[in-house]
């Protein structure tokens, strides 16, 4: 973490720490009579040694974005560059960049073996470089044992790390991933995420990892895109986009969200429904006056009874058990709904709520985030 | 089956009841096809046998006298002073001739019919009806009529040497008509929507993916297509080249027409027997020695090509 104190140079403006900078990248796809924007003036510095993901819904642009940097896609508008190089109008294989497909799209004609050989074949290495790598790469994803097979007769599971140690035997400078675990078993799927964090670790090679599964970019990235409509709506490490969100899209997106009316002046928020002033930090461009925030639910507090000072009444209007935690669902004095997430430990326990009952909610210091919309 | 309805069955007997009568309905079932495969298929080639045995009648037919002349005849002759069997490379020669214009025309066919193949499936989904039945559209047309029509572009005053003519390029006719280059011409015109339609179906099928990840692994344009696109698609040139090859070894219209009386091919050469020739074994018997050919060459292709490639890492 950065030392708020003392101003860091940005490291995003030092070119030698960025691997990929998008500048102001626009794709616009000619349709029969209207066009689309799928990429709309996309800006964004990918440092090295990073795995970054872009995260949104389908459609939000993310494939497309991935495919511009891979090379399969020219630009419109916008350039792109890799380590300093203006690559934007060079071929994808001349582009020092693979990519993990979201079929794994492996060569069906060849064995494992060939199809990891592929790309240092291209490359024009020796023989014994080849089989040295290719070794190397089998070992790296464990798959020694089904060199020879063809790629058809291995398993889901397997095909991803064939095409995960195809893409990496070249030893790109980005490794670049199309939602490459969605075909997989939640299982797998959970394995695969492990398996990769290490990849990315023991190669160093900057991942560019594209998803919709914001459980996903959480736990894997260490930072995230957030992207809608062909815009990136925020950048930030796992924890700023999930705690500190800056727009009501991304809050939506990533994680259980409770929007309240408020009003704010001078650095501190007073909501419309009651209880105490928080302390908040309004992102830039926010005014003094009404503004949405949002309180994760994990952040509301209830017990049963009146509200007393520093609390926000309310009235229990669904309790929903799940295991580890019990939802209650409040209605607060304003009619807005506020959904509050308690673990089922004995100190919280959730479980005592009573449907229909008074309750008070108490939301911790510092969980308040001001939206910008 | 004597038993009566309710003595007791043997314990399997009802099972194999059922499997008799469920054969019994299988047969039944298939017996039309059956019919069919006989009437046309085995049964013209058994007549053809049982006619490359027999000898020739004065006015064509054969007569019911059994003799091998018709298969010794197909590579040697009788010396007409003593009878004596010799040599004879004649129907060799005109073979090979055959053989080396179909494969021309298989080349060619391929090397038009895959451009075509490839555009008309990378076409939007909604227009590659309309490419695919404009391609099909000669065969709309009878074949004899087509081949008249290639006449009369290349003859000695037809359009291409009119043209040239009054372009000044040439000051006097190219003798087109009557060459291997007539006959090669005519046959891939002909023959050439048999190469594009399987051609076709293979590249629609295609997974362009794998040519963006080859293009993503460093591979050139030229080298995507020659070591992922040529092998997906492999099945689909044997294919067409199957159905271009063999019935070019056997056509008779477009070498009749474009090439003439003397260049003969191995398809006029039977037609030949059973016609002006009145040899109708040794016309059965060469049809029979061409059949061969092929099929020995076929099986061979095909196992040639279809062997995958090879781990070598």
């Amino acid at each position: 973490m950065q030392h708020q104190s003392q101003p860091m140079p940005d490291p995003d403006s030092d070119d030698t720490n960025v691997a990929v900078r998008v500048d102001r990248i626009s794709k616009i796809f000619q349709g029969n009579e209207d066009e689309v924007r799928a990429l709309d003036e996309v800006s964004v510095s990918i440092r090295r040694n990073e795995f970054f993901t872009l995260l949104g819904p389908s459609g939000c642009g993310k494939t497309t974005l991935l495919r511009v940097i891979a090379g399969f896609e020219p630009p419109t508008m916008g350039a792109l560059y890799l380590g300093g190089r203006d690559i934007s109008r060079l071929p994808p294989n001349q582009r020092p960049v693979n990519t993990v497909f979201q079929n794994y799209a492996l060569f069906p004609h060849m064995s494992v073996a060939n199809n990891i050989a592929f790309g240092l074949e291209m490359l024009g290495k020796s023989k014994g470089e080849i089989q040295t790598t290719v070794y190397d790469m089998l070992k790296l994803v464990q798959m020694e044992h089904l060199k020879a097979r063809r790629t058809s007769e291995i398993s889901g599971g397997q095909q991803q790390r064939v095409a995960l140690a195809r893409a990496l035997a070249p030893q790109p400078e980005v490794l670049l991933l199309d939602e490459p675990l969605s075909a997989l078993d939640l299982k797998l799927r959970r394995d695969m995420q492990i398996e990769l964090k290490r990849l990315q670790h023991e190669t160093g090679i900057t991942f560019i990892f594209v998803t919709h599964d914001q459980e996903e970019a959480l736990t894997m990235s260490d930072r995230i895109a957030v992207m809608s409509a062909g815009k990136i709506l925020q950048v930030g490490t796992p924890r700023e986009i999930y705690e500190r969100p800056a727009e009501r899209f991304v809050a939506n997106f990533i994680g259980e969200s409770n929007f309240l009316d408020a009003a704010l002046s001078g650095g501190a928020v007073r909501l419309k429904a009651g209880g105490p002033a928080f302390a908040a930090t309004p992102p830039k461009g926010v005014a003094d006056g009404e503004v949405s925030i949002l309180v994760r639910p994990e952040h509301g507090r209830v017990r049963m009874g009146a509200a007393t000072e520093g609390e926000l009444p309310a009235t229990i209007s669904n309790v929903v058990y799940s295991g580890e935690a019990t939802t209650v669902h409040l209605r607060l004095a304003t009619g807005e709904t506020f959904k509050a997430k308690m673990s089922n430990t004995p100190a919280e326990d959730g479980g005592s709520m009573v449907q229909g009952a008074e309750a008070a909610l108490s939301i911790a210091p510092g969980a308040v985030t001001v939206l910008k919309d | 089956m004597a038993q009566a309805p309710d003595t007791p069955l043997a314990p399997g007997a009802l099972e194999h009841e059922l499997e008799q009568a469920d054969s019994r309905s299988r047969w039944l079932l298939s017996l039309p096809a059956i019919v069919i495969i006989t009437l046309f298929a085995t049964a013209p080639l058994l007549v053809m046998v049982l006619y490359s045995f027999l000898t020739p009648g004065d006015y064509g037919n054969v007569i019911w006298k059994f003799s091998t002349e018709g298969w010794t005849n197909v590579l040697m002759q009788r010396d007409i002073f003593d009878d004596t069997l010799i040599w004879a490379d004649a129907h060799l020669s005109i073979f090979w001739r055959s053989v080396k214009l179909s494969l021309i025309t298989t080349l060619l066919t391929l090397i038009f019919g895959l451009p075509t193949a490839w555009f008309v499936a990378t076409r939007p989904k909604g227009q590659r009806e309309l490419w695919l039945f404009l391609v099909t559209v000669p065969f709309w047309t009878n074949l004899l009529v087509r081949t008249i029509a290639i006449q009369e572009l290349i003859r000695a005053e037809g359009v291409i040497n009119n043209v040239l003519i009054f372009l000044h390029i040439i000051d006097e006719p190219i003798q087109m008509m009557f060459t291997d280059f007539a006959i090669g011409f005519g046959m891939t015109y002909v023959y050439l929507p048999l190469m594009v339609l399987p051609v076709y179906a293979a590249v629609e099928k295609l997974d362009f993916r794998l040519v963006e990840a080859a293009h993503d692994l460093y591979a050139s344009r030229w080298t995507a297509f020659r070591r992922i696109i040529l092998p997906m698609i492999k099945p689909g040139i044997i294919a067409g080249s199957i159905l271009v090859f063999i019935p070019c070894l056997g056509a008779y219209v477009t070498p009749r027409v474009l090439g003439g009386g003397k260049n003969l091919m191995f398809g006029n050469l039977i037609e030949l027997q059973f016609g002006a020739g009145r040899n109708w074994p040794l016309g059965a018997a060469l049809s029979f020695t061409l059949m061969a050919i092929v099929m020995v060459a076929l099986v061979y292709y095909v196992r040639l090509t279809s062997r995958e490639e090879k781990t070598d890492v």
